[in-house]
């Protein structure tokens, strides 16, 4: 693979990922307490433990292009668990953005689920379930997802045909407009 | 005083509808007055904070500063799991450093002063005042009925942000359940996750959470397993009886939602429980209950 990043940017964006997610890389000891309770581990290529040990060597390069990233379900278990509060969790949520700012997600189909939910908050303020559902299959190739449960969700109204969008769209997407131009800064 | 600013959360008007419908029942029944904020949008969920921090903060943002904008001065209830931690994430944020309180503002263009707490329905059930409440509108029982009360992360972790609930082993909802006359059991899997949307996005990954947790609760004893939230909820009742056929499993657990149960035993009826709407069927293990418990 081509490298993305420069000998010198791959020094430097270990401490600014670090400290943008209020970590302290050093406070790490590989104890492995995070690995041990992370319940979506089994499918990642890099273990949560090693996130943070790759990091301290500044290999961020491996880090912003593996799975694991994209994996994490945040449910916050390995920073609850970590017996020197090291935020994981937070650490991870920083290195998507950055992996984002440089047009990298080696699970396609978590950042196609992230942009067209995004996309719907655009359009209609509010998550339409049914629309979200059909953009993303349409999108990942998976056409027919989930799709045996559609006739019980009409026949139970839980999708209906109607649009609930908020009514002042044109605030809420000036909002998200205002709100990535800061994150992308 | 029961009376609150109210974020139902977009899945509310969707897939959650076993969890509206019972909400509504049950907040009537016991006099809580829930004041729905006028106008509100998504809070984002995981895919803002996946994209960005100002996104994550600035949507939920908008609804508590509507709420503000209301007058009211009442605390604001919110059901989902995720809508509850990305607003107290927000509330959080604007609490802690002024510089980020100010930036919200300019973002949403509005006044924010973050002076109203957020809360769960789980925190707000097992507020003394509120579980009194409850148990005067009891009608019936559902004694014999065992429950895995399923908390999932996001009423619980983390632990800065939610405040309070136990992070391994919370209580709440099994105290809540209790006033139902059912027996909340003992198990290993309360606060573990249930994959959320990479249910969807990455299903082959996040389905043996599912499995885990089914499994954990029938080995424990669990009749019923209860949620406090739409996508837990879904995540469980949906996928159930396709777990059962790919991995050969006999899982017979139906899911509620844990306000299902107490509209049940306010004296609901099937429909106005949403009892007839799981995918997994729930309806006869709750009316077998209640025959036998002599209701």
């Amino acid at each position: 693979m081509e490298k993305v990043l420069s000998k010198d940017e791959n020094k430097a964006l270990a401490p600014k990922i670090a400290e943008q997610s209020g970590v302290k890389l050093h406070e790490c000891y590989q104890c492995g307490k995070c690995t041990a309770g992370c319940p979506m581990a089994h499918a990642m290529d890099i273990m949560p433990r090693q996130i943070v040990r790759y990091m301290q060597l500044g290999m961020l390069e491996e880090v912003l292009e593996c799975k694991s990233i994209w994996l994490c379900a945040a449910c916050g278990t390995c920073y609850d668990r970590c017996p020197h509060r090291v935020d994981l969790t937070a650490l991870i949520e920083a290195l998507r953005h950055e992996a984002k700012h440089h047009k990298i997600c080696a699970v396609r189909e978590v950042d196609i689920f992230t942009e067209t939910f995004l996309g719907n908050i655009k359009v209609f303020g509010k998550s339409q379930e049914v629309i979200l559902a059909g953009v993303y299959n349409t999108l990942s190739g998976n056409l027919l997802q989930n799709m045996n449960n559609v006739p019980h969700m009409l026949r139970h109204e839980m999708v209906k045909p109607e649009i609930h969008g908020v009514k002042d769209k044109e605030g809420v997407r000036r909002l998200m407009k205002a709100a990535l131009e800061e994150d992308d800064k | 005083m029961m009376k609150y600013s109210y974020f139902p959360g977009c899945s509310l008007d969707a897939t959650a509808v076993t969890y509206k419908r019972s909400i509504s029942f049950v907040a009537e029944k016991i006099g809580m007055e829930l004041n729905e904020i006028p106008d509100w949008n998504c809070c984002g969920a995981t895919c803002a904070h996946s994209r960005g921090k100002w996104l994550a903060l600035a949507l939920p943002a908008r609804n508590l500063a509507l709420a503000e904008r209301e007058g009211l001065g009442l605390d604001i209830a919110v059901p989902c799991a995720s809508c509850y931690s990305r607003m107290k994430h927000t509330v959080h944020a604007a609490r802690k450093d002024e510089a980020d309180r100010k930036k919200i503002e300019e973002i949403i263009e509005m006044p924010y002063l973050a002076k109203s707490d957020v809360l769960s329905f789980l925190e707000i059930f097992a507020l003394p005042e509120v579980m009194k409440a409850c148990k005067e509108k009891m009608e019936r029982s559902l004694a014999s009925l065992n429950v895995a009360c399923y908390y999932g992360c996001l009423t619980a972790r983390p632990r800065e942000i939610t405040g309070g609930i136990s992070t391994e082993n919370p209580m709440e909802m099994d105290d809540i359940i209790a006033l139902t006359g059912a027996k909340p059991i003992e198990w290993d899997f309360k606060t573990e996750c249930c994959g959320a949307s990479h249910q969807v996005d990455a299903p082959e990954a996040a389905l043996p959470l599912i499995e885990r947790i089914f499994r954990n609760a029938k080995a424990n004893g669990a009749t019923a397993i209860v949620t406090a939230c739409p996508l837990c909820n879904l995540n469980l009742d949906m996928r159930e009886e396709e777990i059962n056929k790919k991995s050969g499993t006999a899982f017979d657990i139906p899911v509620y939602q844990f306000t299902q149960l107490l509209a049940v035993c306010m004296g609901a009826t099937a429909n106005e429980a949403g009892l007839h709407k799981h995918f997994y069927p729930a309806y006869d293990r709750i009316n077998d209950t209640l025959r036998r418990a002599g209701a």
